[in-house]
C-alpha cells in the first residue's frame, strides 16, 4: 500500500493541521451535533464515517462556514483558534470542500472555474495568460487529459471532480474535504481518484474523506473517525480498522451477519408466473440495444453492470420515462402500450429513480404530500377533492412501517437525512401497490441502518408476490438480495448469473460479464 | 430522535431546553411564513390613518377594496401560473380584449352572451399560450411577451381602434351595485380568491400544480401529466383576465382597445411577489397574493388621501414594493427562494 505518511509519534509532537473541539449545532427540534471533536494532520487521509443523519455533513458545513456552530466550540488551524463566520474565511484558511453535487459553472472554461472569484489581474483587466499557464501547471500535476480552455459542460463527472481538486490546489488549500466523491464514478475512475488522493496526501495535504463504502474506507484511510447521532464515537488507527469494528461503532450495536444475510432472507420466496416480459426493448441503439428478459412474480432480479452500461436507460424505457424505438412489454402476460410514466403506473409498474433529489422528491413539500403524491388521484373524492384523512393515514402508516425518523408528517421532506428521504420515496411507490417495482440504486447515499431496512422491505415485497428489479452498482448488494442477476455491458444484456439455469453467483462471474474480460 | 442515554443528566436537560427553544423558534417561523405580509399591510393602514385621519372609515375601506378587486382577480390567475415556475405577461391585453368583447356584444342582438363570450375569449387566449408552453416547450416569458403585443393588436382591432361605449350596459350592476352594502366587485374578487384557495389546497390538481413547480422531472416520473397542468394554469389565468375585463367594462360602461389594461400585468406580478410566492415555482399561497394586492391598493389610496402628487405616488409605490419584499426575504433568510 506504500508508505503511510506519518506515525503516532509525529502526531504527538506536531499540532494537527485541523482541530475541531466541542462543536455543537442545534436546529429547530433537533440537536444535529453535540460536543464533537475531530483532528486531522497534514499528510494523512482521515475518513469520516457514520450513518446518514449522524452529523457528518453538518460538521463539514460548520467547517466550511455554511453553518455557524453553537457557542462554546473551537476550530483550530495549525494550533491557532480561528473564527469561521462565513465560507470566505474558511477558504482564506486553506479549507476546501468538494461536495457530492459539484459546484462548477458549466458554461465557463476550466481555467475560469479554477480562478473564479480570484482572477489574476493586470491593470484592472483579467490576466488570461497567467491564468492559463498556472492552470495548465495544476492540471498537469493532477494528470488531467484536458486543457484550461475546455468548457466544463463537456467534461465527465470524474473530470469535473479533477477541476474541483485543481481549484483547491490552486488556492493553496491545506485541508481537502471530499464528500462521497465516488458515488457517481466507475471503478476505473475511482482507482484513478484514489491514486491522486494518495499523491496529494504524500504532498502534505490533510484529506478528510467521507464515504459509506466500507471497502474504500478500508483501502484508503490512515485513520477513521466515527460519528453517531451527532456525537463523536471514536477514532481507529490504520492497523485497527476492520469492518466489524466500524459497523459496531456506527450503529452502536452488533449487526452480526449483515453482509451474509442472503440465503436466510431469500428462503421464504416462491417464484410465481412471469410478471414482466420485456422483448426487444431498445432506444434505437443509442444507449440500449434490443433487450429481452422475463421477471417473475415473487422474484428479486438484479441488474448489474458498470455505470453507463445502459441499466438506468433500459429501466426508463420499460417504465415509459423515455420513448422506446422498438420492442414490447407485457405485464402479467398482457401486452401493454407504455408511452409515459403514467401509462407505466397504470400498467402496475413503478420506478424509483437513482437521483432522489432531482427526479424523485418534492423538497418543498411535506412528508405527507410526498408519500401520497402518486395516489392522491386514486384516493380523491368526487371532483378531485383531496381525501385528507386518507392521506394522513397513509403517511402515518408509512412512517411507522418504514421506520422513517421524522417528528411529524407535516415536516418538509427537505430537512430529512438521505436515508429517511429515500424511505419517503420508497413509501410513495409502495402506496401505489405495484405488481412490478423497479428500484434504481435503492441504497445510494443511505446509511447502514436504513440499508438493512430497505433490504427487509424488498424481501417482504417479493414474498408478497411483487416482481422486483434492482439496479445497483454495489456488487455485495445485488449478490446479497437478488435471486438472479442480469449483467449489462455497453447497452447489451451480456448474460445471467444465479437462478436455476445460470452459473453460480460470484463477484468474478459478474465482473467478467460487466467488463467483457475473463478474470 | 437522537439517543441521549449516554449523556449526563445535566447535559440532557440542557439539550432538551435548547431543543424546546429551537422548536419554539420553528413555530414562530411557521407563523411568520403563514401571515406573511399581513403585518406590513396593517402597519401601512395604521400609518395612513395617523397621517390623514380619514383612512380607516367604512366608506374608504370599501373604496380601497373596490379599487383592488380587478388586480386581485388578475393576480390570483397569475399565482397559479407563477406557482408552476411560469409567468403570464399577457393578462393586461387579454383583459382589454375581453372588455371590448363584452361591451360590443351588448350592442349587438345577443347581449346575454356578452359575459360568457368575454370569459371564453380569455380562456381561449390563455389556452393558446398554455399550448405553446406545454407542447412546444417554449419559454413562458417569451410566449406571453409575444402574446401581450399580439393580443393588444387584437383588442384594438376588435374595437375598431376606438372606445366602445354602452350607456345602458345590462351588466353595469357588477361595477356599480352592492349586496348588503358590499360592492359586487369585491364579492366577485373574494369569491375568486376563495375558490382558488380551495383548488390549490384541497384538490388533487392543487397538489399537482405545486409539484410541477417544485420539481417538474419528479412530477412527470410520478405519473403526472405535466402538460395538462400547464395548460390548465395558463387557461385559468386567461379566463380570470377575461373576468377582470368584464368587471372593468361594468365599472366604466365602456372599453378602450388601445389603453385599457396597459401595465396591469406588472401590478398583478407585484402583488403575487409581495405575497411571498416564489418566482421559481413550488412555494406560495393565494392568501399571500390577496395581501399583496391589498398593499398596492392601500398605497395608491392612502397617497391620494395625503395629496401626494402622481409622480411621487409612483416613486413611493415602487420603493415600498422592493422594500417590503427585501424585508420578507431577510426575515425568511435561508428558506425563501426568489
Amino acid at each position: 500500500m506504500g508508505a503511510t505518511a506519518l506515525s503516532a509519534q509525529t502526531q504527538a509532537t506536531r499540532p494537527p493541521t485541523l482541530e475541531m473541539r466541542g462543536i455543537s449545532k442545534t436546529f429547530p427540534g433537533t440537536k444535529a451535533l453535540s460536543n464533537v471533536a475531530l483532528k486531522a494532520w497534514g499528510g494523512e487521509i482521515l475518513s469520516l464515517m457514520g450513518e446518514n443523519g449522524a452529523g457528518k455533513s453538518t460538521l463539514m458545513k460548520v467547517l466550511s462556514g455554511a453553518y455557524q456552530a453553537d457557542a462554546g466550540g473551537q476550530i483550530l488551524i495549525d494550533g491557532e483558534v480561528i473564527d469561521i463566520s462565513n465560507p470566505h474565511v474558511a477558504r482564506e484558511h486553506g479549507i476546501a470542500i468538494i461536495y457530492q453535487e459539484l459546484s462548477l459553472l458549466p458554461n465557463l472554461s476550466v481555467a475560469e472555474n479554477i480562478f473564479f472569484g480570484r482572477e489574476p489581474s493586470k491593470g484592472g483587466l483579467i490576466d488570461r495568460r497567467t491564468m492559463r499557464e498556472s492552470c495548465r501547471d495544476v492540471l498537469k500535476r493532477l494528470g488531467a487529459t484536458f486543457g484550461p480552455e475546455t468548457i466544463v459542460a463537456q467534461l465527465s463527472i470524474a473530470e469535473r471532480q479533477l477541476v474541483e481538486i485543481a481549484r483547491a490546489l490552486q488556492s493553496k488549500s491545506k485541508i481537502l474535504v471530499m464528500d462521497e466523491p465516488t458515488t457517481t464514478l466507475s471503478s476505473r475512475e475511482t482507482d484513478r481518484l484514489f491514486a491522486l488522493m494518495r499523491q496529494l496526501r504524500n504532498d502534505g495535504l490533510a484529506i478528510i474523506y467521507i464515504s459509506h463504502r466500507m471497502a474504500e474506507v478500508y483501502e484508503l484511510s490512515d485513520r477513521v473517525s466515527v460519528l453517531r447521532d451527532g456525537t463523536y464515537v471514536g477514532t481507529l488507527d490504520k492497523d485497527d480498522i476492520s469492518a466489524e469494528k466500524l459497523v459496531k461503532m456506527m450503529v452502536g450495536r452488533d449487526l452480526g451477519s449483515f453482509y451474509k444475510h442472503d440465503h436466510v432472507a431469500k428462503a421464504g420466496r416462491a417464484k410465481g408466473q412471469p410478471m414482466l416480459s420485456v422483448e426487444g426493448v431498445t432506444d434505437g441503439g443509442k444507449r440500449v440495444h434490443p433487450a429481452s428478459f422475463t421477471l417473475y412474480a415473487g422474484e428479486v432480479l438484479g441488474l448489474a453492470g458498470l455505470v453507463g452500461s445502459g441499466r438506468t436507460e433500459l429501466a426508463r424505457l420499460i417504465y415509459g420515462a423515455d420513448p422506446k424505438a422498438g420492442g414490447t412489454v407485457k405485464v402479467d402476460g398482457k401486452p401493454v402500450d407504455i408511452r409515459s410514466p403514467k401509462d407505466g403506473i397504470d400498467a402496475g409498474i413503478t420506478y424509483l429513480t437513482e437521483d432522489r433529489k432531482h427526479q424523485g422528491l418534492f423538497l418543498d413539500m411535506s412528508v405527507k404530500d410526498n408519500v401520497n403524491f402518486s395516489v392522491i388521484g386514486r384516493d380523491a373524492r368526487g371532483g378531485g377533492v383531496l381525501n385528507r384523512r386518507k392521506a394522513v393515514e397513509r403517511a402515518k402508516s408509512s412512517i411507522a412501517n418504514l421506520k422513517i425518523r421524522v417528528a411529524s408528517a407535516a415536516i418538509g421532506v427537505g430537512t430529512l437525512s438521505g436515508g429517511n428521504q429515500q424511505k419517503v420515496l420508497l413509501a410513495r411507490w409502495l402506496e401505489a401497490k405495484p405488481r412490478v417495482m423497479i428500484l434504481d440504486e435503492p441504497t445510494r447515499g443511505v446509511d447502514i441502518g436504513a440499508k438493512a431496512e430497505i433490504y427487509r422491505i424488498i424481501d417482504q415485497l417479493a414474498q408478497s408476490g411483487v416482481a422486483v428489479l434492482v439496479i445497483s452498482s454495489e456488487l455485495p448488494e445485488v449478490m446479497g438480495i437478488c435471486d438472479r442477476i442480469l449483467v449489462m455491458r455497453e447497452g447489451h444484456i451480456e448474460g445471467q448469473v444465479g437462478g436455476a439455469d445460470g452459473p453460480p453467483v460470484t463477484q468474478e462471474a459478474i465482473m467478467a460479464l460487466a467488463t467483457g474480460v475473463q478474470l | 430522535m437522537c439517543s441521549m442515554k449516554t449523556m449526563g443528566a445535566d447535559s440532557q436537560i440542557a439539550d432538551e431546553k435548547s431543543a424546546a427553544a429551537a422548536t419554539r423558534k420553528q413555530n414562530l417561523h411557521t407563523i411568520i411564513q403563514v401571515v406573511g405580509m399581513l403585518p406590513v399591510l396593517i402597519l401601512i393602514c395604521i400609518g395612513f390613518e395617523f397621517a390623514t385621519g380619514k383612512f380607516l372609515t367604512a366608506r374608504n375601506i370599501s373604496i380601497v377594496m373596490q379599487q383592488a378587486s380587478i388586480n386581485i382577480v388578475l393576480a390570483t390567475g397569475l399565482t397559479f401560473v407563477i406557482l408552476t415556475g411560469g409567468i403570464d405577461l399577457a393578462v393586461g391585453a387579454v383583459l382589454a380584449v375581453s372588455a371590448v368583447t363584452a361591451v360590443s356584444m351588448t350592442l349587438t342582438g345577443m347581449p346575454d352572451l356578452a359575459i360568457p363570450l368575454a370569459l371564453l375569449v380569455g380562456l381561449a387566449l390563455g389556452a393558446v399560450n398554455g399550448s405553446l408552453i406545454a407542447f412546444f416547450r417554449l419559454p413562458p416569458f417569451i410566449v406571453t411577451l409575444g402574446a401581450m403585443t399580439a393580443v393588444r393588436g387584437l383588442s384594438r382591432l376588435s374595437a375598431n381602434d376606438t372606445t366602445v361605449f354602452n350607456a345602458a350596459l345590462p351588466f353595469a350592476w357588477i361595477g356599480n351595485s352592492q349586496l348588503f352594502g358590499i360592492p359586487w366587485m369585491v364579492i366577485i374578487a373574494l369569491a375568486v380568491v376563495a375558490i382558488s384557495w380551495f383548488v390549490l389546497r384541497r384538490t388533487v390538481l392543487g397538489v399537482w400544480i405545486y409539484g410541477v413547480g417544485g420539481n417538474p422531472d419528479a412530477a412527470r416520473l410520478s405519473g403526472i401529466k405535466v402538460w395538462a397542468v400547464l395548460l390548465f394554469v395558463y387557461a385559468i389565468s386567461g379566463m380570470l383576465a377575461g373576468l377582470a375585463g368584464v368587471m372593468s367594462a361594468a365599472r366604466t360602461l365602456s372599453a378602450n382597445g388601445a389603453q385599457l389594461g396597459m401595465g396591469y400585468e406588472l401590478d398583478a406580478i407585484a402583488a403575487v411577489i409581495l405575497g411571498g410566492t416564489s418566482f421559481v415555482g413550488g412555494i406560495g399561497s393565494i392568501f399571500g397574493t390577496l395581501i399583496g394586492a391589498l398593499i398596492i391598493a392601500v398605497l395608491s389610496n392612502g397617497l391620494i388621501l395625503m395629496n401626494v402628487s402622481e409622480v411621487w405616488q409612483l416613486i413611493i409605490k415602487g420603493l415600498v414594493i422592493v422594500g417590503a419584499v427585501a424585508l420578507d426575504r431577510y426575515r425568511n433568510k435561508g428558506s425563501a427562494r426568489t
